[in-house]
């Protein structure tokens, strides 16, 4: 537990140091890791935590984004306000649409998200009543503003407001772990008939894992539309989606340092690669199956302790 | 109803095109439970390997078996390059990974998912390619009002044809006992002596090979093929798989029909823009009242 603290303090202190001595495109890189790290770990409370497919996520992304995108341009309303608002709607969505589906298994879970997701995709395409501004999306999103003269508006800004909201949401969610909820998460991925035998709501738990995961990816997208200024459907597509799926699987399903390490990998092998140019997906499609050959628990698997281990 | 008529042929044109795409994943998933995320860009890759052999070995090709005999070598040879792939696929990607489970084999078939899609972007370039029309059987018939191509009923028997055998195979054959066998049981299959190998060899060279083929006679179609297509057939077919009832051999087919008129008829009675999200909406109220596919047989929960 304190060598955990150890290691928490320097990654800690790195990271302040960090955007102060490196060039503004590493700081945006970071940042946008950062992006990744905060829904690889929504995410993670859908398919690492209670073991349920959701190849739909960028759909919850995409909630947040645009009604922080459409609510800020229409009404004025600050991005700081919306934050909460847009973690809000994307939950709300998910109870909405989840509700009815909940109940299916493994892979028509899996279709049904996918499903979902393409029609979130396609409606915004369609621009619906004039709102979403069809394939262009919608641009002019302001700045986040603190209060006063205080304008979150350079990379470095950007990079410590997306990372301060990672911190905080990593806290939650060890806690969350660790909490009888988390238990009984993990009880019905091991075994559903069991965890329904000893009296877990298999039902409720399942929903509410889809709605703190959207809700948190819903509040990632709200720093994304800030941060571009703009969003257009193309950002959130079924290929998104999926690198979602992989941060998880790459990193360890249900492990929370193991999700921050895949989305490095997954944000950061495109820029170091780039000087491969049209080779580089190729190698990054040959990377992913690698690494199932190698470590197929994922680079920092979960640990298990105390009454859960095996 | 003349548009309903209309579209109704079209639809099962384009279903039969899902059909037998979709009847890749369900035998695969069949025998491995692994939604095989590959197995729309291995139909991407038959398309342009028809393409090639089309457009590059066309003219030596045509005096040797005139048209239609040029466009059945196509179809052919993409389908066993096509079966090729797949099989090294699975010697490849799936083989030393699926002892470890069944979510890292999820991972590296997204991974060859990605490598396939980018793999046929470095060979044949990103732009789109068109399949030369003095390959494509022209003509049609006028039956009152509406009207049915010669390459539409090409299409439909052939793909009836294959879907015929391949049915015969699964369900009339002492083979195709072995592979519903193992699809019901892969471990006591085994100890019954059933060749597992042989088996997973089947399904991923059959699978692929009908996708392969099938990207020929989509090519021939649409004309137009590009690399990101295989998502595009991929996810439909896979739809197919679902609301049919997955790793069932009719079921996947009478999938792929269903979806195709589905969307035909989306298109011509609601907006061509939102018929995918009509298909998807037909898709989630199927399962919701039927949680396993239209004919998903009635499994018991296992304790």
């Amino acid at each position: 537990m304190k060598k955990n603290i150890v290691i928490f303090i320097i990654v800690a202190v790195a990271l302040c140091i960090f955007p102060f001595v490196a060039s503004t495109y590493l700081v945006d890189v970071v940042f946008f890791f950062g992006i990744y790290t905060l829904l690889g770990l929504s995410l993670n409370i859908i398919l690492g935590e209670v073991g349920l497919f959701d190849l739909g996520h960028a759909a919850f992304y995409a909630v947040g984004a645009y009604t922080t995108a459409i609510l800020n341009t229409r009404l004025g309303i600050p991005i700081f306000v919306l934050l909460p608002i847009s973690g809000i709607a994307a939950a709300a969505f998910a109870w909405l649409v989840c509700s009815p589906i909940i109940h299916l298994r493994g892979d028509y879970l899996c279709i049904v998200t996918i499903g979902m997701g393409e029609i979130v995709r396609i409606a915004l395409l369609n621009d619906p009543g004039g709102l979403t501004g069809g394939p262009n999306g919608v641009f002019g999103i302001e700045r986040p503003i603190l209060g006063g003269p205080l304008v979150i508006e350079s990379s470095i800004a950007f990079y410590f407001l997306i990372w301060i909201i990672v911190g905080l949401s990593i806290f939650a969610l060890v806690r969350l772990q660790n909490s009888r909820i988390g238990r009984a998460w993990n009880c019905i991925r091991e075994d559903e008939v069991a965890a329904e035998a000893t009296g877990i709501d298999v039902r409720s738990l399942k929903l509410l894992c889809f709605i703190l995961g959207a809700g948190l990816a819903g509040i990632a997208g709200n720093v994304y539309a800030s941060k571009m200024m703009c969003v257009s459907p193309e950002s959130f597509t079924f290929m998104d989606s999926c690198m979602y799926f992989c941060i998880v699987l790459l990193g360890g399903s249900g492990s929370i340092p193991g999700t921050i390490i895949g989305a490095g990998a997954i944000s950061l092998f495109p820029e170091i690669f780039r000087s491969l140019a049209k080779y580089r997906m190729l190698f990054f499609g040959v990377a992913m199956v690698a690494m199932m050959y190698f470590r197929p628990g994922g680079l920092w698997p979960r640990k298990r302790g105390g009454l859960g281990s095996k | 109803m003349l548009t309903f008529v209309q579209q109704l042929i079209n639809g099962l044109t384009i279903g039969s095109f899902y059909a037998l795409i979709a009847l890749g994943y369900s035998l695969v998933y069949g025998i491995m439970k692994l939604i095989n995320f590959a197995h729309g860009d291995l139909f991407a890759l038959g398309c342009y390997v028809g393409y090639t052999l089309l457009v590059w070995v066309s003219a030596s090709l045509t005096s040797l078996f005139g048209i239609w005999g040029c466009l059945a070598v196509g179809m052919i040879v993409a389908a066993i390059g096509v079966g090729g792939a797949g099989i090294l696929m699975e010697r490849v990607a799936y083989r030393p990974i699926y002892p470890a489970g069944r979510l890292p084999a999820v991972v590296s078939a997204l991974g060859v998912s990605i490598f396939l899609e980018n793999f046929i972007m470095v060979v044949w370039g990103p732009r789109y390619l068109a399949y030369h029309s003095s390959f494509i059987p022209a003509g049609y018939w006028q039956i009152g009002s509406f009207r049915i191509t010669v390459l539409q009923v090409v299409i439909l028997v052939l793909s009836f044809i294959l879907m015929g055998v391949l049915y015969y195979i699964i369900e009339k054959t002492t083979f195709g006992a072995a592979i519903r066998a193992a699809a019901f049981d892969r471990d006591t299959a085994k100890l019954m002596g059933i060749d597992i190998n042989k088996i997973i060899f089947f399904v991923f060279s059959v699978g692929p090979a009908l996708g392969g083929a099938t990207g020929v006679m989509v090519g021939m179609y649409y004309r137009q093929i590009s690399f990101t297509m295989g998502w595009v057939y991929g996810l439909r077919a896979f739809t197919a798989t679902i609301m049919g009832g997955i790793g069932n051999i009719p079921g996947a087919m009478i999938g792929g029909i269903i979806l195709g008129i589905l969307e035909m008829l989306g298109a011509g009675y609601i907006s061509a823009a939102w018929k995918d999200v009509f298909v998807f909406v037909v898709l989630i109220a199927v399962l919701i009242f039927r949680p396993t596919g239209l004919i998903g047989e009635k499994k018991a929960e296992k304790v």
